[in-house]
């Protein structure tokens, strides 16, 4: 009775630490998303190829689209974009999220390193961002054609993200296979 | 050239705040401005709330509460459309649910538990005490 009485504050200091150590380089910057399972916000914003077009969010109804969010500031937007032009090539269908950036400089990027998008939407404000929820760029998001958000991802998208946390998620019908239009090639 | 000092030191103190000035209709908004940068949290930058933090989101959301502050919306409305997008962390008062309520109820209960500790040891020391007393006599 004694002895077990003096282990108890042992038992509590190894069960802390062992707590402690699991949360050890535990991924603290990546947030629970509060727009998982939600519709994608509203909004009516222009394209950024062309300007008398608005955009709101019915045009994600009726196909499953990923949303990124890129900008030419982002550099890690520059590491993924490859991805996304071979994503783009095999059929998945792509909108863009322009977030506060220039038109020229954004043109260029698309001009340099090519255009996977459908359609790119111009956010300069960063409303539309705000409401997403998005704190960075890239981000990139899955919208399903009720135009409900599946997955939100953070940073990078690469062939293990893509694998892990977005093909779970499509019907095979849609994965890999052409949906509406592909991108269009950059003027 | 006290005056220049001062003149300085007023420069380097709105540079360090960073501009972004916005107007209020009355000064009790402004008040409720100030206190809500400091209670919202900025996702990016962690452990720094939007009022510290010189990072984008945190500009656009300082520019956004002020300006939901002035659609007369209240804190506790400003705080909701954070937490509609950003989720509960965003705010530096998690509210109260199945997840948080260690949090909350954590240190109360670890603090029993202590009390209780020591009274326990206390009693039994002095009831050790009074049986040696009693032996000797």
């Amino acid at each position: 009775m004694r002895a077990s009485i003096w282990l108890i504050p042992v038992v509590l200091f190894f069960a802390l630490a062992a707590l402690l150590y699991a949360s050890l380089g535990r991924d603290t910057e990546t947030l629970p998303s509060a727009l998982i399972n939600q519709p994608v916000p509203a909004f009516a914003l222009p394209d950024l190829l062309d300007e008398n077009t608005v955009h709101t969010e019915a045009i994600f109804e009726g196909r499953w689209a990923l949303l990124n969010v890129w900008g030419s500031w982002c550099p890690t937007c520059y590491v993924e974009h490859p991805y996304f032009m071979q994503l783009a090539e095999q059929g998945v269908d792509i909108v863009g999220v322009n977030y506060k950036d220039a038109k020229d400089k954004a043109e260029k990027y698309l001009m340099d390193l090519g255009n996977p998008y459908s359609e790119i939407i111009v956010d300069r404000e960063g409303d539309f961002a705000l409401d997403l929820g998005v704190y960075g760029a890239p981000e990139t998001y899955l919208i399903n054609p009720d135009g409900i958000i599946l997955v939100r991802h953070a940073g990078e998208v690469n062939a293990q993200v893509w694998e892990e946390k977005f093909q779970p998620h499509l019907p095979s019908s849609v994965d890999a296979t052409v949906v509406p239009a592909p991108a269009a090639p950059m003027p | 050239m006290r005056g220049l000092l001062v003149t300085l030191l007023m420069i380097i103190s709105m540079a360090a705040q960073g501009f972004d000035i916005y107007e209020f209709d009355t000064a009790e908004q402004e008040q409720r401005y100030r206190k809500l940068i400091t209670e919202l949290r900025c996702p990016k930058c962690q452990n720094q709330s939007i009022g510290d933090s010189d990072a984008d989101i945190a500009e656009d959301m300082r520019r956004k509460t002020a300006e939901l502050i002035n659609e007369g919306k209240t804190d506790k409305e400003v705080v909701e459309y954070f937490r509609a997008r950003y989720g509960d962390f965003v705010s530096y008062r998690p509210p109260m649910d199945a997840t948080t309520v260690v949090l909350w109820f954590g240190p109360a209960v670890i603090l029993l538990l202590g009390v209780f500790g020591v009274v326990f040891a206390v009693r039994r020391a002095l009831r050790r005490q009074l049986d040696d007393d009693e032996e000797t006599l």
